[in-house]
């Protein structure tokens, strides 16, 4: 029997086989939530979650709405203040993984979730911001981005640097002071992108099962890279498909009784 | 020593038109109640900071209290967008809103620093972004003793800092527990301060990773049973997910929120 699937599971489960046991990893709330929460209910279950809002170790049996639902604060092994998860947890370098999303990433992995069109002081379209973001880029060992591909999204350039990628390429981490070694991988609903070990700028490694190269290009503005040894991502289990489902199912069944 | 006040006089005697103003709260203990008797008493012109702006600032702008906004993250969190907030920063509804903008980090660090009585605060961070142009408050500086290259913040002095917590003991002593965010620090931080509490009681029982503000570093306290929802207050409500999905379609218009603001804040009962 072959299992289905949609863009978003695979996204999901490729995100989630990242995520090594025993690591621990800063994680921004949606998709990457729901990434990190599926590697700690199959391969990962002594993953640590830490997220932004003090919980340090939190281990919900359903992905919270927000970085500070109680159900994380109730099953952390610390809860600390926000000063203190940044400052001493964060900075330090002491976070192996950074989980980020993205509005707009550039061939470099800068990403902006500011502004988006006109100018900064009237903008077409103003996002949430900054939150822990710029921190979690710059500090954490390495990040990964998960994010939905399309050309708006993937743009030539971003609007707004904020969270800093590889900057304007090699080297450019560096000459920032910036301690951690920056983005590994960035995956999407249509495939895996890895920077160049050379030049630092993202290049299509894996494409997801049934997703073609051309679908690809045309999500990017740019000219995208295509590594040579190009591969097709390997396709969800179908137990790994069950438990995201059921951890779904779960979250909507406790939101809807709340 | 806090004085043990009502909400409307604790408002009205520590919340003045022109102020710096932070109601802190990250997620859980979101102090809602008291943003609404700000707007029922018609504050104009606030400076509002807080860390994640939330529904609460999103009813404050949306009412035009405020004039000036600091902040390092405006949105629903995991619904999307503030739209009030988009909509006085893309349309300058209802009117001009002027903002400040941070990463969590220096926000915290910059509590960190006005409950220190310091200055400034020192952080590895923004380095690289587009953030440091865009305000006067981070600058780079260099360390004296490694001399590497860090990022400095000014500190948050807010006029008065409003957080809810769990309980209050007779004397306004303070205790919360559960995610406290940046609580402490922005209360130390401002010349005054006001505690909202679910309940006040005889006596203070300790609880895990709890966070005590002694009387004598409260301005005041006002009993508010339910005045973080739809936030929440651990161990007496749990967050009403479904409030913040469902304000994605009552902020989004502007007449839908002016009415749903007059029925349930302005004239109706608290939500």
């Amino acid at each position: 029997m072959t299992a289905t699937w949609t863009a978003d599971e695979m996204m999901t489960v490729a995100a989630a086989r990242i995520l090594r046991d025993g690591t621990s990893c800063f994680v921004g709330i949606g998709l990457p939530s729901t990434a990190a929460n599926l590697a700690r209910s199959t391969h990962a279950p002594g993953l640590v979650l830490v997220y932004e809002s003090g919980c340090l170790g939190a281990k919900p049996d359903r992905l919270p709405l927000s970085i500070g639902d109680g159900v994380l604060a109730e099953t952390a092994d610390a809860v600390v203040g926000v000063p203190e998860v940044f400052n001493y947890w964060l900075q330090p370098g002491r976070i192996d993984v950074g989980f980020l999303s993205a509005a707009q990433i550039d061939r470099f992995a800068n990403i902006n979730t500011t502004v988006i069109g006109g100018d900064y002081a009237n903008p077409e379209v103003r996002l949430p911001g900054a939150g822990g973001a710029p921190e979690i880029a710059a500090s954490c060992r390495e990040v990964v981005v998960v994010v939905r591909q399309n050309r708006r999204t993937f743009s030539e350039r971003v609007d707004f640097v904020t969270s800093v990628g590889f900057g304007a390429g090699t080297g450019h981490r560096e000459l920032l002071g910036l301690t951690g070694s920056g983005p590994r991988v960035v995956i999407t609903d249509l495939g895996i992108l890895e920077p160049d070990p050379v030049t630092c700028e993202l290049t299509l490694t894996h494409v997801h099962p049934g997703v073609r190269i051309d679908q690809v290009r045309a999500a990017t503005s740019w000219d995208l890279a295509v590594s040579g040894a190009l591969a097709v991502t390997q396709q969800p289990r179908e137990d790994g498909l069950a438990t995201l489902r059921a951890l779904e199912a779960t979250t909507q069944r406790v939101r809807g009784a709340a | 020593m806090a004085e043990l006040v009502s909400l409307v006089e604790g408002i009205a005697e520590l919340v003045h038109d022109g102020d710096t103003v932070a109601l802190e709260g990250f997620t859980h203990l979101i102090p809602f109640a008291a943003g609404h008797e700000i707007i029922r008493q018609g504050r104009r012109d606030l400076t509002l900071v807080r860390m994640t702006p939330d529904i609460v600032y999103d009813q404050l702008i949306g009412m035009g209290c405020a004039r000036r906004l600091v902040f390092s993250w405006g949105g629903n969190p995991g619904v999307g967008s503030l739209h009030r907030f988009r909509d006085a920063v893309q349309n300058g509804w209802p009117g001009r809103l002027e903002i400040e903008e941070h990463s969590h980090a220096g926000m915290a660090n910059r509590y960190v620093a006005g409950a220190s009585g310091l200055p400034f605060a020192v952080l590895r961070g923004y380095v690289g972004t587009d953030l440091i142009a865009r305000s006067e408050q981070i600058r780079p500086i260099t360390c004296p003793f490694t001399g590497e290259l860090l990022t400095a913040v000014s500190a948050l002095r807010p006029d008065v800092t409003i957080v809810h917590a769990q309980r209050a003991d007779r004397s306004g002593n303070v205790q919360m527990w559960g995610i406290t965010g940046v609580q402490k620090e922005a209360v130390l931080a401002a010349r005054r301060s006001l505690v909202t509490v679910e309940e006040v009681v005889d006596v203070l029982s300790p609880a895990p990773d709890q966070v005590v503000l002694p009387t004598w570093a409260v301005t005041a306290v006002a009993e508010v049973p339910g005045g973080a929802h739809p936030s929440y207050a651990m161990g007496y409500s749990v967050r009403d997910n479904d409030f913040y999905l469902a304000w994605d379609a009552i902020s989004r218009d502007r007449a839908t929120f002016a009415a749903w603001m007059q029925d349930n804040v302005v004239t109706g009962s608290r939500v």
